[in-house]
């Protein structure tokens, strides 16, 4: 019986939410949103739960997000996952979360899982080098797996940092333009950007940070130029639809006022 | 004593022509800038309550507010100076008057950086996006700016400001650039408060112009590919004019929720700050209330605290 009422209230939360989006859909939706997932092990810290808890009360809520997204018809999500300043933690942190890490990479490979259903691409973006070499397989894995898959782009930053991505692409900017036999030629902005590990996707809309902390944490600094950046109290397990709703609210009347001060130019 | 050598001639009033309007400046000792329309719609007085810099010392170091605390205070503060156009507009004034104002906001700013220990102050003057702008405006802010630089000179010395200009300088007027360079050289062993000014700068061009130097230093040999790194990027940027080139703080006013592309790689870790102010009105409780935040954070640059 219980059973059954649960459903229902699902049924009604689904379809409430579609009206939503609905009515969100009539004004002009971002393309790319990005996430800064803070705070997952201050919410197992509030709860009482044992550490790993956190991270794995973390993957759900990105679950939930990635869902919401998808309904929204969001072309492109990316996400913070490890940061390579976090390789400084506590070895058993680190280690633990390159576990978790692990085991859903590899979950994201069963039939079942979101990026079958929804047809989603996943990139990893990174310095992968620097991961176990279990870890760079599994996402290598994915990588091609999902080649193929068009509907929705999904880009994890790991052992990422934005000034790293912005030396690799520096360094590769600078063998071109060595090898090149036009020696006159300088290096445009054009040549960095097309190094960039993320010239896969566009430059996010929005940037969301939960837990309140207002800070980019060497993230996308060369991509979020012209993003707008959205810092919500709630650790990242808490966050919800109201937050991304509310986001997604700000940046159509901030678009709009933007692209009114754009014609006036 | 510090001999100031600025030529004689480049404190002269000035008349400054613009298409077809004619506007009239007198910077005069009395401190009213005084702004008049061709076409007669009368004298405009913005009386600015203080158009010097008033001197301070160490010995005159303000104590500071109540709630803030010495060693808590940001080496580095940079500003994004948003909100003259809007400000100007929302008085009924011209946008010229925003940024006229906006000048006397700064003189403020960097009045209480070098009275709290604040040790460097980045402001976003003028964007290489903003070279879309009408070039009136263009016009009016390059040549306000260049004439505060003059005035502003000999109380910048005396206290012991150095200036540093930042920026894409290709395609600023040959009078300024004289300027700039002259400030810069009188100024350059100040140690009290360095404030640099961004001007005709982006983020994304402060990086191409050091991958720009670097390439060039790989191609004559002097370092190879494998060894470029963070440091050596961080050496090229234009911010390498100061010991400090990382902003602890990022203050951004009228309420708009993003960096526009200022300082790309040196806010890796910048705390931001978002006030709802637009900056003319954006004065000392602002400050204060973008500090008292700022030592409210609890910075971990990716680690844990303990």
């Amino acid at each position: 019986m219980s059973g059954g009422v649960s459903q229902l209230l699902e049924q009604i939360h689904m379809f409430s939410r579609r009206c939503l989006f609905r009515v969100i859909s009539m004004g002009p939706l971002p393309i790319h949103l990005a996430f800064i997932m803070d705070g997952n092990r201050r919410y197992a810290k509030k709860l009482g739960l044992e550490d790993g808890s956190g991270h794995k009360a973390g993957f759900s809520a990105l679950m939930t997000m990635l869902q919401y997204c998808y309904e929204l018809g969001i072309k492109y999500v990316t996400i913070y996952a490890f940061s390579i300043d976090n390789f400084r933690r506590k070895p058993e942190e680190v280690q633990s979360l390159m576990d978790l890490m692990l085991v859903k990479i590899k979950s994201l490979l069963d039939k079942e899982s979101i990026v079958h259903e929804y047809g989603i691409r996943v990139y990893f973006i990174g310095n992968l080098g620097l991961l176990s070499d279990q870890v760079r397989a599994a996402a290598e894995e994915v990588m091609k797996a999902t080649a193929e898959n068009c509907r929705v782009v999904l880009l994890v930053c790991v052992a990422y940092n934005s000034t790293d991505e912005i030396v690799q692409a520096v360094k590769r900017s600078c063998m071109n333009n060595k090898a090149d036999r036009d020696g006159e030629r300088r290096i445009q902005l054009v040549d960095i950007e097309e190094n960039m590990q993320m010239s896969v996707a566009p430059e996010p809309d929005i940037l969301i940070r939960s837990s309140g902390e207002t800070r980019l944490s060497n993230f996308l600094l060369w991509q979020t130029g012209s993003s707008q950046l959205f810092s919500p109290g709630a650790l990242w397990p808490e966050i919800g639809l109201r937050h991304l709703v509310w986001a997604i609210l700000n940046f159509q009347r901030s678009h709009s006022y933007l692209e009114k001060r754009k014609k006036q130019f | 004593m510090l001999s100031l050598r600025v030529p004689p001639t480049s404190f002269n009033f000035r008349r400054f022509h613009a298409g077809a309007l004619e506007r009239r400046w007198r910077l005069g000792r009395d401190s009213l800038l005084y702004f008049s329309h061709r076409r007669g719609t009368g004298l405009l007085g913005v009386r600015s309550a203080k158009s010097e810099m008033a001197p301070f010392t160490a010995a005159e170091e303000e104590t500071l507010p109540e709630g803030l605390q010495r060693e808590l205070m940001p080496k580095h503060v940079a500003v994004i100076m948003d909100g003259n156009g809007r400000w100007a507009k929302n008085k009924g004034l011209q946008p010229w008057d925003g940024h006229r104002a906006g000048v006397e906001a700064l003189r403020e700013i960097v009045e209480l950086c070098g009275k709290w220990g604040i040790q460097v102050l980045t402001v976003f003057a003028f964007s290489t996006d903003n070279w879309i702008r009408p070039k009136i405006e263009i016009d009016f802010l390059l040549s306000l700016f260049e004439r505060t630089l003059k005035s502003e000179l000999e109380t910048l010395a005396k206290n012991n400001v150095r200036i540093s200009i930042i920026g894409d300088s290709s395609k600023l007027p040959k009078s300024l650039l004289k300027v700039i360079n002259e400030v810069e050289e009188v100024t350059k062993n100040n140690t009290r408060l360095q404030l640099i000014v961004a001007v005709g700068y982006s983020g994304k061009y402060d990086v191409l112009q050091a991958c720009r130097g670097i390439a060039q230093r790989v191609k004559d040999g002097e370092i190879k590919v494998e060894e470029i790194d963070e440091r050596l990027i961080e050496q090229e940027l234009e911010t390498n004019c100061t010991e400090f080139p990382y902003p602890d703080l990022l203050i951004r006013t009228s309420g708009e929720l993003r960096v526009s592309n200022f300082l790309l790689w040196q806010l890796a870790y910048t705390e931001l700050f978002f006030a709802q102010e637009l900056w003319p009105d954006f004065g000392r409780s602002g400050f204060i209330e973008a500090l008292m935040s700022f030592q409210q954070r609890q910075r971990r640059f990716g680690g844990r605290k303990s």
